[in-house]
């Protein structure tokens, strides 16, 4: 299909009305929202009653959305802490689903939903959807993993919304992936940036590019460059665009750039962004980097006040050219702490030393993370320290161990890994911070 | 008898980083341990360098202070003479006696060859090979072999 020029776009805004607010009214409705929110969680969940109790503010003190700032913040520890149901605002009855993604150690973090959040989850990927130029005729080719995590959901459930057609491919098996996406007549695909790039070339290497119906993908879940955009667009003829959620907050579907690629709308009807300066928590101005936080203006199931995703931006409030007020996060810079995302996937480094403290011998805790991008998908290196007990001069016994390593460390990060083995004693020890992640991957 | 007649192979467990072999051959000349005979095995990561050499406890004490990963391995190192099947013979008595060879390489040592095979059971191999009219070298011939 051919790519459509920015002076030939027409377009489209599933929720003008929201998406369009002058900044007074969508105040005015975030602070209703956060009025009630601020008072369900004090009376459901015990953790945010503790806290705000803690902090000496009372729902009462919540009169509208400038108030946000006296709410207390809420962590990834926190949600481990609670972790899988301690934080829930409704009875456990009302949850209709629940998605998860990596914690920092070996335990999951949930998140919970009732139906209404499902709801506006697909709402919010429809919109974003739309802003891809998609409507209720396409046919969409989800190639993100379904399961618990939140990629293949979450675009499913916004195809729906939507009207389009899903096609449910889940991700791997680029031969089959191009071949359902030609037979079945895809418009658009939906999967990680480095693997839309992957299958980009490999439908080039199999000639099957003007064969493709596809006019838009929409690619999330992993740091990407507006040059890597490009490419994808240039070899697919197509238009890309950048999507942007975490699980915590509902998935993908919190942000959306649309074609003037200005950085990422955020469905703040929902999802309140604020950008924090690391140092002191204070407001950053717009165009200032600092931590973005959100809070979840009406989730039912899982209700989160000011989470702190981590995550460096700057934001925008200016009105876009597409017409749109919804303020624009700026793609991520880095992050406060040492997570990464492999694939889609996110890897914490604390992991990995926990996988290897849980083999019970073998090798060190001691470990160096390596990421790379070869033929533009993610590879993740391990390079393990081999205990001096294990050593031996028998090949066939150290490539068992490094089977095993690999084995324990797939199943703990959810990402297969390349574990290298090294000698004892030649990572360096960690005395405060010691560097444990190299990543070579040019973003 | 009492007198073991397995001997003690320097192993070296190379990363795949540039200029290592140089490394630990720099190291053992240094300290003046001589390097008899060397199997060198590669993988995809590593390579596992396999030495007999004149003094293999100072060689690992040399390496160890060099900050490079060394261990001694009992190995037993089969005298076979240079004749047409001679190796075929040992073997055949070591497959007999049910003994699993890990590896093995081999070294021309005066007018005959020597093996250096390493075993699961290296007490068990010298008694099968002893056994069966093979003779093993001494840890005393096999540090000195050829000088």
């Amino acid at each position: 299909m051919a790519k459509i020029a920015l002076e030939n776009w027409n377009e489209t805004i599933r929720d003008p009305k929201i998406e369009c607010m002058s900044r007074d009214e969508m105040s005015a409705l975030q602070g209703e929202r956060l009025v009630k929110q601020v008072k369900n969680v004090y009376e459901h969940v015990e953790f945010y009653r503790k806290k705000m109790d803690g902090l000496g503010v009372e729902p009462g003190d919540i009169k509208g959305i400038e108030d946000i700032t006296k709410l207390p913040f809420t962590t990834k520890e926190d949600l481990r802490d609670n972790y899988p149901f301690g934080l829930l605002a409704v009875p456990k009855e009302k949850i209709a689903r629940v998605q998860g993604t990596s914690g920092t150690t070996g335990k999951l973090t949930l998140a919970s939903y009732t139906q209404n959040d499902v709801d506006v989850w697909g709402e919010c990927v429809a919109r974003g959807l739309t802003m891809a130029g998609l409507n209720s005729s396409d046919r969409i080719h989800v190639c993100y993993g379904y399961g618990l995590f939140t990629g293949g959901m979450g675009l499913d459930l916004g195809a729906q919304a939507l009207g389009a057609m899903a096609i449910p491919m889940s991700s791997g098996n680029t031969k089959r992936q191009l071949m359902c996406m030609e037979d079945f007549g895809a418009t658009a695909f939906a999967c990680t940036p480095s693997y839309a790039l992957y299958l980009a070339e490999a439908a080039q290497e199999a000639g099957v590019v003007d064969r493709l119906q596809i006019r838009a993908s929409i690619n999330g879940a992993e740091p990407w460059t507006d040059e890597m955009r490009k490419k994808i667009e240039d070899i697919l003829h197509i238009n890309s665009f950048d999507i942007y959620g975490l699980c915590e907050i509902t998935g993908p579907g919190v942000a959306m750039d649309c074609i003037h690629h200005k950085g990422l709308h955020v469905y703040e009807d929902y999802f309140y962004p604020e950008i924090l300066n690391p140092a002191d928590q204070s407001a950053c101005g717009d165009g200032e980097t600092g931590e973005l936080v959100f809070t979840t203006l009406a989730k039912e199931g899982m209700p989160l006040l000011r989470y702190r995703t981590k995550d460096l931006t700057s934001m925008e409030h200016s009105i876009c050219e597409c017409g749109r007020t919804l303020p624009r996060i700026q793609k991520f810079t880095g992050r406060t702490d040492d997570m990464k995302v492999i694939r889609g996937v996110n890897v914490f480094p604390t992991q990995v030393e926990t996988a290897l403290l849980s083999m019970g011998g073998g090798v060190a805790p001691h470990y160096m993370l390596i990421v790379d991008r070869e033929n533009n998908l993610d590879v993740l290196t391990v390079m393990v320290e081999v205990d001096e007990k294990y050593f031996s001069d028998e090949i066939r016994k150290l490539d068992s161990l490094k089977n095993k390593v690999g084995a324990v460390l797939k199943q703990a990060l959810g990402v297969s890994v390349r574990v290298k083995l090294v000698e004892p004693k030649t990572i360096q020890r960690s005395e405060g911070k010691a560097k444990r992640v190299i990543d070579n991957r040019e973003l | 008898m009492g007198v073991s007649n397995t001997i003690q192979q320097l192993s070296v467990f190379l990363e795949n980083r540039e200029g290592r072999l140089d490394d630990v051959l720099k190291v053992l000349a240094e300290k003046d341990v001589n390097i008899v005979a060397l199997s060198l095995a590669d993988t995809s990561d590593y390579g596992m360098l396999r030495m007999i050499v004149s003094d293999p406890a100072k060689g690992r004490q040399a390496l160890k202070e060099a900050g490079i990963t060394a261990m001694l391995t009992d190995v037993v190192a089969l005298r076979v003479p240079h004749a047409t099947g001679s190796l075929s013979k040992a073997m055949h008595q070591i497959v007999e006696g049910k003994v699993n060879v890990e590896y093995m390489y081999a070294f021309a040592n005066g007018n005959d060859a020597a093996a250096v095979l390493k075993s699961d059971a290296p007490e068990r191999v010298v008694d099968i090979l002893k056994g069966s009219g093979f003779d093993v070298y001494s840890a005393g011939e096999a540090y000195r072999a050829n000088q």
